[in-house]
Parts: structure tokens; sequence; C-alpha cells
């Protein structure tokens, strides 16, 4: 579909094609290009998606049935404990710092983030702490004494992380690995933020940014907020259980309860950080798709501006069982209610968009669609689950476990398929194939719903999350048992993605510039993108650069 | 939630003696009305907006006999925006006060006076009940007494934790509240009706989280005296004619158990481990793991590993001998 | 091939000249920000923990003003400025100057916390594991402590730049990023102070 005027403009020559040298490793280790670190970092979170899902695939067997001796409750925790942390931490947040760094310097049409050197820091600050994480299993005087993770679950509520409740270095490993992690992640936000407010190409106004780049700019901002405060924490459980110090020590006077705050002031704004990037990428996907231009955009903007800043406020919906009394409850069901305006402004939006257009049901789409009705469905089971007295039977049930993998699954992983295969093109110059992207879809969309809408089930029947085993006369047995057979297509699903990104890569459709008939800047460079990005630096005059120059008699200009 | 209704609707029906949405006692009742309420404004809202995006991606698909054209280009509308962004905050109000309206009727009323007051200390992986207006200590098996609406008898529970924090839920009864070391938290429930109601700990605290199972034993007025005043007594001392269980008894005085279980009106005084005076009462071992039964017991003293890894009570490593008095003695432990 | 650029073409003359922040700044704002995050928790933890030990000492008796400590840093803040106006105006002995005076107050801030430290450690028994108030304590001032040996390795690294003539007016720039970072160690100390020894006495 590539058009004739941007094969006119645009003659940056694509990079010598060469047979690889054998300082390819070397290059890869030492690079500072934005594209070859955002390649890294996803590169990276696939790999700890695989590992996470075998995780969950072992619980999801244990779980299969009832009284079940599958796997002994030492592993079970260690195990749930290792796919949370990894999921979130090794998956989540480099696969989307991983589109950010590939793809905000293009959309911007800079030549490379504001601090690569920093960028390349930040990269292996993080891929380092993956690896410590898993390096417990060695190290944590494991090995011989095997299986020696961590087993305090992701959030790690104190005391139960202090010396005498956790012996040995399991936590410490967690601890360390979260908060390099977290460094890694600042430097990397940082970076964003400066890249997009001091590297913009001339006439890119913030009002004529696209969204992607400003959703970006949003959760790097949270970033700071959100995950500084979870480092802090993190030195003081470190400084506890090294030094003995008692921040967390309920012996001493120490507050179990503080604790839970401060993880969940950096936990709650966490999960924005986490969607906000999947916005983005239905932002630029679902309008190409739907052959119009995005539906309210500054609305859009102001909407995830307003997200940013009342996530802030409503981190204390992950306690309505604390006992935080009446006072304190009330006004975080009110602030975490709230955020369905501005969210509900998004789904609106996108529906708006899609209104009048004309959809192609082309893969990156089909995702995007999943993920629209998968928001909407977890965004109201979070409503349910934000007025307190519900929370007080859903907390920590299966319920709770179903409403965060609709989000985190159900929309964020559905979102980066869809930027997968809306991308791809652009960094390999290769189309994946559309019928294994259907085969990926359609397997993957059963399995999603099959795990997790039963998932919901055994929540509202009692059952609480983190439990290694259950008796047989509750009644949860059956419902487990789709919630198993689920995940087992959900694997089918992801072998036929990772087939497909091996394969398209060698046999790939050759795909040209711009094989969507997209609108923004990363489209004008040559698929792979070459190293200095662009030859001439752009300017734009407008939201979507390529549509104006693709109907100069009818260009966006005229309408901002 | 198009396939979420019907789960939740088969949910009301489905058989589990732990179904949040069989609610057998005030607490729950309110927390049923609210739940029923926002499952119906969620499921609405799911029915508009999921209907709209639906009906626009089939009539707006893209179809081969369409013309080249790009569709029209809408870039935004005020009044459109206006109203989605309105008719949701009125939605959201009308949701806030009426959660606030249930928040306040269970966690802002004073206590009355005529409570049945008993305190709940979580330890890793049982649980301990005192009435302190009634001079019992347990485990495990929570009494209270039935309240109705001619005879109000409320059972207060005072919650609080010996190590990690843990969370007290019995779903038919009320929503669960964290028992959580260095503070108090506080809850109450009042079933009407006679029986067993289950739940488990609901705050992960480690290896065996699982097995931290709740049993909340309603009984009425009477049947609960009778317990409680079997429960004040000491335990039984006087083993005249059964020789096995006298000497039992001699063998637990004389082992490690002493330091970690109370046997009240003997030198085992310990507190590290559930109250044991009247074990053989109970109907479960283990908070609730398994039954109370005398293999099942021996088994237990003999490595309680094997019924519930991870568990902090160590293998006492007796010869068989020794067990089975032991046994003996804790099976007449009444 | 009329046009072999990648310049996406526009009609008309760009409106104003096209001007960013300089990325030095808005990087070392964000890392501010951050920072302040993290001093915010500290200090949340200090407020929370007040009076709640349950073992002497308290602040009360063991705390005393760091009265000279806190007019040294408080003034190298001002020092700082005037290096990197000195800078600017191509003063470079006048930079140098400063940048040397800045480092010693900062240096004789150290001493004074060092002094408290040794203090509060071998006469009065206080130490990170004593109670609430070490913990909180030795942690907030300890993160405190540990921007400004930051600051300082940066501030005599420009020092040295400057004596050996490697500083130059074109890194006017670069010094005004250090000494924000500077000012924002002397801002937290502001706080620290009215929290230690203000609110928490
Ligand atoms: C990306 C991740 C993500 C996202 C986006 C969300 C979004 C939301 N979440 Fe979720 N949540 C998690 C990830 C996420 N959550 C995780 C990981 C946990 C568990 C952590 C753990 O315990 O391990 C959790 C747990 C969690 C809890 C705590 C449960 C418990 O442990 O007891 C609560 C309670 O309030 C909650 C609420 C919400 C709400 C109200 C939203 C809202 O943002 C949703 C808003 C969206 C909509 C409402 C839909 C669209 C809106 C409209 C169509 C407008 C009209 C609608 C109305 C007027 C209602 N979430
Ligand atoms: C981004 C975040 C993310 C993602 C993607 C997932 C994905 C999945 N999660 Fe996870 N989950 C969390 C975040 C996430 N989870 C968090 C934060 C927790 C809380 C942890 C805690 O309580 O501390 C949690 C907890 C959690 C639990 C609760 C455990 C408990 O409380 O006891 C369960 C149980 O079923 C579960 C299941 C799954 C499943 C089946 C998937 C599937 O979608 C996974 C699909 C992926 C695969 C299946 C990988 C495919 C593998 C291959 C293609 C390789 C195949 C090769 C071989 C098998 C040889 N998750
Ligand atoms: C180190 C402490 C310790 C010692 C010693 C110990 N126990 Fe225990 N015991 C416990 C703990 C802790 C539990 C609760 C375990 C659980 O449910 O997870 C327990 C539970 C029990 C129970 C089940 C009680 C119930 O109501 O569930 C019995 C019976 C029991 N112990 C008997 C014994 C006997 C007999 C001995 C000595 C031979 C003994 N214990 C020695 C700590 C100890
Ligand atoms: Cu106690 Cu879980
Ligand atoms: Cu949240």
């Amino acid at each position: 579909m590539a058009t004739p005027v941007l094969e006119a403009i645009d003659q940056t020559q694509a990079p010598p094609q060469g047979p690889p040298r054998p300082n390819v490793i070397y290059t890869w280790l030492t690079t500072v290009d934005h594209k070859k670190i955002g390649l890294m970092y996803i590169a990276y979170a696939l790999v700890f998606l695989l590992v996470g899902g075998v995780e969950a695939i072992l619980m999801r067997i244990q779980l299969a049935v009832p009284n079940n001796h599958f796997i002994s409750p030492q592993v079970f925790n260690q195990l749930f404990t290792m796919h949370g942390t990894t999921m979130v931490f090794f998956v989540g947040m480099p696969i989307l710092f991983g589109f950010g760094n590939y793809l905000v310097p293009l959309m911007i049409g800079a030549r490379d983030m504001a601090f690569p050197r920093l960028n390349a820091f930040s990269f292996w600050v993080s891929a380092f702490a993956g690896l410590l994480l898993y390096f417990s299993y060695f190290g944590a005087s494991g090995l011989y004494a095997a299986g020696s993770a961590p087993d305090v679950g992701w959030f790690a509520y104190a005391p139960l992380t202090a010396k005498v409740f956790s012996p040995g270095h399991s936590t410490d490993y967690w601890t360390l690995a979260v908060f390099l992690s977290g460094v890694g992640s600042i430097g990397t936000a940082l970076n964003i933020v400066t890249t997009i407010l001091c590297m913009r190409c001339k006439g890119m106004k913030m009002s004529r940014m696209p969204l992607l780049p400003w959703l970006y700019l949003v959760m790097a901002s949270l970033v700071f907020v959100a995950v500084s405060p979870l480092t802090a924490a993190q030195i003081m459980l470190t400084l506890d259980r090294y030094i003995g110090s008692h921040f967390f020590d309920t012996q001493a006077g120490g507050s179990a309860v503080l604790w839970m705050h401060f993880f969940w002031i950096f936990g709650h704004p966490e999960v924005y950080v986490l969607v906000l990037p999947a916005f983005a990428f239905v932002n630029e996907i679902v309008p190409v798709f739907s052959r119009k231009a995005m539906f309210g955009y500054p609305a859009m903007v102001a909407a995830s501006v307003s997200i940013g800043f009342i996530s802030l406020s409503v981190w204390a919906h992950h306690m309505f069982t604390v006992g935080l009394g009446a006072a304190g409850n009330t006004f975080f069901v009110f602030a975490t209610m709230v955020i369905s305006v501005p969210t509900g402004i998004k789904i609106f939006n996108w529906l708006a968009t899609i209104w009048g257009g004309k959809v192609i049901f082309a893969t990156p789409m089909m995702f995007c669609v999943g993920f629209l009705f998968q928001f909407l469905i977890a965004g109201l089971t979070g409503i349910m689950l934000s007025a307190a007295p519900f929370d007080w039977q859903l907390g920590n049930s299966y319920f709770v476990v179903a409403h965060f993998h609709y989000v985190l699954v159900g929309s964020i992983l559905f979102a980066i398929f869809g930027a997968f295969y809306y991308w791809y093109p652009k960094v390999t110059g290769k189309m994946m194939s559309e019928t294994l992207g259907k085969w990926h879809f359609w397997l993957f969309l059963i399995g999603f719903h099959l795990t997790f809408d039963f998932m919901h089930v055994p929540g509202l029947l009692g059952m609480p999350r983190r439990i290694y085993t259950y008796e047989a006369g509750r009644g949860w047995g059956g419902w487990n048992l789709i919630v198993g057979i689920g995940a087992i297509f959900q694997v089918a699903g992801l072998l036929f993605f990772v087939y497909n990104l091996v394969r398209s890569y060698y046999r790939g459709k050759e795909a040209g510039h711009d094989p969507w008939d997209a609108w923004t800047l990363e489209w004008a460079v040559p698929s792979p993108p070459p190293v200095y990005n662009f030859a001439i630096e752009p300017t734009v005059n407008s939201r979507r650069p390529l549509w104006d120059l693709k109907h100069p008699e009818d260009p966006d200009s005229d309408y901002e | 939630m198009a396939f979420l209704a019907p789960l939740f609707a088969v949910t009301a029906l489905a058989q589990s003696p732990t179904n949040i949405f069989a609610p057998a006692a005030t607490p729950a009742h309110s927390i049923f009305g609210l739940s029923m309420l926002v499952l119906s404004v969620t499921f609405g809202i799911f029915l508009v907006v999921g209907g709209l995006l639906l009906y626009a991606l089939i009539r707006y698909r893209h179809r081969p006999t369409d013309s080249d054209h790009e569709p029209a280009q809408i870039y935004g509308s005020n009044q459109i925006e206006l109203s989605w962004t309105v008719i949701p905050i009125l939605i959201v109000v009308m949701l806030f006060l009426t959660t606030t309206r249930v928040i306040l009727r269970t966690e802002a009323i004073p206590k009355p006076d005529n409570t049945m007051d008993v305190t709940v200390i979580g330890h890793q992986f049982w649980w301990e009940y005192r009435y302190p207006k009634l001079g019992i200590v347990t485990a495990n098996e929570l009494h209270i007494p039935t309240s109705d609406k001619a005879n109000p008898k409320p059972t207060y529970l005072t919650m609080s934790s010996a190590d990690v924090s843990h969370s007290f839920w019995v779903p038919r009864l009320a929503g669960k509240m964290d028992v959580i070391p260095n503070r108090v938290n506080t809850m109450w429930i009042d079933p009407p009706d006679a029986g067993l109601y289950l739940g488990q700990c609901a705050q992960y605290c480690g290896t065996q989280h699982a097995k931290m199972l709740l049993r909340v034993y309603a009984q009425s007025p009477e049947d609960f005296a009778a317990w409680a005043s079997q429960q004040q007594k000491p335990a039984q001392q006087d083993f005249t004619g059964n020789p096995t269980a006298a000497a039992g008894q001699t063998v637990f005085m004389h082992n490690a158990c002493i330091n970690c279980h109370t046997v009240k009106g003997t030198v085992a005084t310990g507190r590290f481990g559930p109250d044991l005076t009247h074990l053989a009462i109970r109907d479960t071992i283990a908070a609730g793991a398994v039954q109370n039964n005398p293999e099942n017991l021996r088994r237990w003293i003999d490595d309680p590993n094997t019924m519930k890894p991870g568990s902090l009570m160590p293998a006492m490593h007796l010869n068989d001998h020794d067990l089975d008095l032991i046994t003996a003695y804790l099976t007449q432990l009444h | 091939m009329m046009n072999t650029s990648s310049t996406i073409p526009v009609e008309g003359a760009i409106e104003a000249p096209w001007t960013l922040p300089y990325r030095g700044t808005v990087g070392m704002a964000c890392l501010i920000v951050a920072e302040a995050a993290i001093f915010i928790i500290f200090v949340v933890a200090y407020i929370f923990y007040i009076g709640k030990s349950l073992s002497g000492p308290t602040p009360a008796q063991v705390l005393e003003l760091p009265i000279f400590g806190t007019i040294c840093l408080l003034s190298s803040s001002i020092t700082v400025h005037f290096a990197s106006s000195a800078l600017r105006k191509n003063n470079l002995r006048g930079c140098t100057a400063f940048l040397a005076g800045t480092v010693l107050l900062g240096a004789i801030f150290l001493a004074t916390t060092a002094r408290e430290w040794h203090h509060l450690i071998y006469d009065e028994g206080l130490t990170i594991q004593t109670n609430l108030f070490g913990t909180t304590y030795y942690s907030l001032v300890g993160l405190h402590a540990t921007h400004v040996i930051v600051g300082l390795i940066l501030l005599s690294t420009t020092l040295a730049f400057s004596l050996t003539g490697h500083l130059k007016e074109e890194h006017e720039k670069k010094l005004e990023v250090l000494s924000l970072y500077w000012h924002f160690v002397d801002a937290v100390w502001v706080v620290v102070f009215l929290v230690v020894y203000v609110l928490g006495r």
C-alpha cells in the first residue's frame, strides 16, 4: 500500500545489508542506539514472558483439581511470587519501555533519545535485575537445598519479609532485583521525558505530537512519582534485613500497614504505568485501521493526564480490608471510582473514531478490538472492587486475580500483540504472516476467555488467591479445571506468535516504508530505519504529517 | 461481561459453602444488596457501551465494494464529549453514595452492650480464640451464639496477629478483615441460623496459608451455653480406668509438647501452638486441615509435615509406643 | 528525483523560531522529582514513627540543633549560584573561587553531621538498631548525607577541571545543571531540618 508520494520524498539510504559480521555481538552489547536498545528490551521481555507463562502453567496444573500433589506448597508460593514479579517488572515494564525506546524518537522526528548512554545503562541495569531475581534459584543457598526463590508474593507484605519469618537470602534477591529494576525504570523514564520535551522536530508543538509520545510522557512522569517510593521502600526493607533497622519490624513497634501504604503508593500508579502505553498503541492502531483521525485528540490528552494525576490518590483501594476506618475507605472509594470518568472518555473516543470509519480487520486491529472489549469488562470489574464493601468479599480472592489478568493480559498483552503486528514491518522490513496472526489471535482469545472469564467464579465462591490447593467440597474444582484448559490454549496461541515472529523475519513479504498507509513520522523512513533515523530533520505542520502529504487537498493542519 | 453475566448468574445458584451470594448474617446481607446494585449498573454500562462498539465494528467494517475514498475525517465534537463526561460522573456519584451508606452501616455503628466478645489471634497457620468474659481459650473452631431480631446477640471479634498478617474471611457471614500484628481490628457477625460456616485465611501468610481454614459454629443460645460451660472446665486429669491415657499423659508432660501447648490445669502452658485442653471436642485438627480422629492425630504428632508441610509444629520423633499413648491421651481431652 | 531528503515539506514558513528546553535541565528536573519522591517516603516514615519508639533515647534527649552546619550548607547554595553566574560572564577565576568555597562549605556540613553521628553512637548509644527513632533518623539524615557526598564529588570534579583550566564558558549550562542539583540537596536539608530537629523534637 506504500504510497508513491513517500517513495518520492524519502531517498534515505537503507543501511548496507551484508552478512552478519563477527563483531555483531559486540555491536549489540555496546550499542547506544535507541532502536537496538528498544529491541533488546523487547527480546528480553519476551523471554521472561515465556518464563513467567510457564510458571503460570505450573500453577494452573496444580490447581486444576482439588487436593493435588503436583507441586509442594513451598514451590507453589515461589511460583506465584516469581510469576507476579517477573510479569510486572521484567515483562510489562521492559516490553513497554522497549516499544517506547524504539518508537518515541521516530515519532517525534528525533535521531536518538536525549541521553543515549544513560539509555544503555538503564537497559543493562534492568537486565541484570532480572537475572539477579532468577539467580535466587541458585544463589539463595539454593542449588542443593534447591528451590529457594523468593516466596513472599509480589507485594511482599511486611512482616513476612522480615528476617525472622523469611530467613535465608531469597527475599534479599527479590528486594535487590526490584530495586535495580526501579533504578533502570527511572533512568529510562527520565530519558523518555527529556526526549519528548527537548528533541521534537521542527513544528511539532506539544499540541501536534502524536498520542503515543503523549501517553509515554504521562507514563514516564508517573514512573518518577510511583517507582521512586518503591525504591525508597526497598532501601528500608534492605536496611531492615541487613543491618537490623526496624522500619517494618512489628516487634519493635514498627507498622506492617506502613509497608502496605508504601507498596501501593507505587503499586497502583504502576498498573497505570503499564496500561498507558497499551492505550498508546491502541491510539495509533485504531485510527489507522478505521481510516479516520483520532476523535477528540485534546480530550484524549486531557484524560491521560488526569488519569495520571488521579491514579496517585487511589492506592488504598488495595487496602480496603486493612481496617482504615469508614472515613478512609470512603475517600478511596470516591477517588477510585472517579478514574472511570477519564477512562470512559478514552473508550468513548475510540468508539467514536471507529464510528463512521472503514474498519479493516487486519491482525493489529483485531487485537485492538479484543483490547477494547476486554478493557471495558476489566474496568467494570474494577468498579465492582472499588465499592469497598463489595471488596471486603472480593478482595484477595480469585475475583481480583481475574480482574487484574483481564487488564494485564486481556488489555495490555492484547495491545502489545497488536503493536507487534503493527510495527514489526517497520522494525524488520518484513510483514508478519496474517494467517499465523489470525491463528495466534483466535487461539489466544479463546484461551484468554476460558481462563480468565471462568476465574471470576471461584472468587465469588470464596476461593482466596495464593493457595496451593483446596478441598473438594468447596465447589471450586470444575471451574479451576476450565481455567487450566484455557491456559493450554494460551500456550498454543503464543507458540504461533513466536513462530510467526521468527518465520516472518526470513520469509515475510517485503513491507516497504509504509505498509499500513499510516500517518505518523515513523512511516516516512525506510524499514528498518537507518541508524540516524532521518537523513534530514523533518518538519511537521500537523498531527498527521503523512496524511497532509498524501492528501494535500485536505490537510489536517486546516482543522487543528 | 456478555460472557460474565451468565457466569454470575450461575454463581448465585452454585453449591458452595463459601458462596458470597448466599449471605447468612447482617454484614454479608448488606454487602449482597450493594453488590446486586453494582452488578446491575455495571452490566447496564456494558450492554450500552459494548453494544455500541459491536454495532460500530459491524456497521462500519470495510467492505470490498467500498470506494477507495477515505471516510470523512471527524476531529471531535464538544457536545458529545461533554455528554460522555457528565453521564459517567452522575453514575459515579450515585454508586459512591450507595457504597458509602453500606460502609457506614457496617463499619461505623456503635457497639451495643449485649455482645459476645471474642479475641481472635492469627498465628502462622492456625487461629486462637479467646473469650475474655467467659474465660475460655480455644483454637481453630469458633463457636458463637446465633442472633435473631427478637434476641440479638451479635458477636464482636477483636483481632490481632502474633506474627504476620492474616485475614479473617467467612464469606457467608461478613466480608474479610485483615488480622495484622501490632494493630487491632474489629468486625462483627450475627448469623440468625445455627450451622457451620466455612472460610479461610485470606491474606498470604506463608507456606501453609492455604490450610489456615476457618470454621465458625453458630449455635442456639442453649447449645452455646453448654459448649461454653464445658470449655470453662480444666482438662480431664483423672484417668483411672484408662491406663493408656494415663501413661500418655505422662509422656506428653515429659515431652517438648508442653513448651508449645497449653492443657489447662497441668504443667503444659506453652502458647506457641493451639490450646489442647478440650482437643477431643473439636471436629478437625491443624486449622481444619484434617478430621480429628485417632489415626489422623497419631500421624499428625508423628510428623505434621505429612499432612501440612511447612506447619510450624516440628516432627516430634516419638516411638510408636509413645505415639499410641499420646494419641490415647489426647482423644480423652473432652 | 525531485526531492532527496526525508523532510516533510511544509507550505509557508514556520511560524516562530523553533526552540526547545535544554535537555540537561529537563533531565535534572526529572531526577529531582524522582529523588524528591524518595525523600518524601523517608520523611513520611520519620513523621509516622515520631513518638512510637518502644524504648529510648528520644529525639528530645539527644538531638541538638545543627545550626552551624545548616548555615554552611545553605550558604553553599549561594556560592554555587555565584560560581555559575561567574562562568556565564566568563570570569573563570571567580568561578574557581566560588566552586572552592562551595566544596569547602559542603565539606564542613558533612563534618558536622559526622560529628553528630559520632556523638550519638558513642556517647548516647543510639544506633540504627536501637529503636524506631534511630532507624528513621539515621536513614533519613544518612540518605541526605549520601546526596551531599555525591554532590561534593561532582563539585570537586568540576573544581579540578576549573583548576586545570578545562572549564570554559561554554560549559556554563552544565554547571547550571549541577548547581540545580546542589540547590535541591539544600532544599531537602531544609525539610529534613524542620522534620527531624524542629517537629521531631
Ligand atoms: C493495568 C492494570 C490495571 C488497571 C488499568 C486497573 C484498573 C482499575 N482497577 Fe485494578 N488492579 C490491577 C490492575 C489494574 N487495575 C492489579 C494488578 C490489581 C491487583 C494487585 C494485587 O493485589 O496483586 C488490581 C486490583 C484492584 C483493586 C483491589 C482489589 C483487592 O485487592 O482487594 C481494586 C479496587 O478498587 C481495583 C480497581 C480498579 C479500578 C476501579 C480500575 C479503573 O481504572 C477502571 C476504569 C475503567 C472503566 C470503569 C471502564 C470504562 C469506563 C466507562 C465505559 C465509563 C462508564 C463507567 C462508569 C461510570 C463506571 N483494582
Ligand atoms: C503482565 C502481567 C501478567 C501476565 C501476562 C500474567 C499471565 C498469566 N497469569 Fe498471572 N499474575 C500476575 C501478572 C500476570 N500474569 C500477577 C502480578 C500476579 C500476582 C502474583 C502474586 O499473587 O504475588 C499473578 C498471579 C497469577 C495467578 C494467581 C496465583 C495465586 O494467587 O495463587 C494465576 C493463577 O492462575 C495466574 C495465571 C496466569 C496465567 C494462566 C497467565 C497466562 O496468560 C500466561 C500465558 C503465557 C504463557 C502460557 C507462556 C507461553 C509459553 C510458551 C509459548 C512456551 C511454551 C513452552 C513450554 C511449555 C515448554 N497468575
Ligand atoms: C515448636 C512448637 C511445638 C511443639 C514442641 C509441639 N507442637 Fe503441637 N502444634 C504446634 C503448632 C504451631 C501447631 C499448629 C499447627 C498448624 O495448625 O499449622 C500445633 C498443633 C498441634 C495439634 C493440633 C491442634 C489443633 O487443634 O489443630 C496437636 C494435637 C498437637 N499440636 C499436639 C502436639 C503434641 C502431642 C506434641 C508433643 C509430642 C506437640 N504438639 C509438640 C507447635 C508445637
Ligand atoms: Cu494466615 Cu494466610
Ligand atoms: Cu489499584
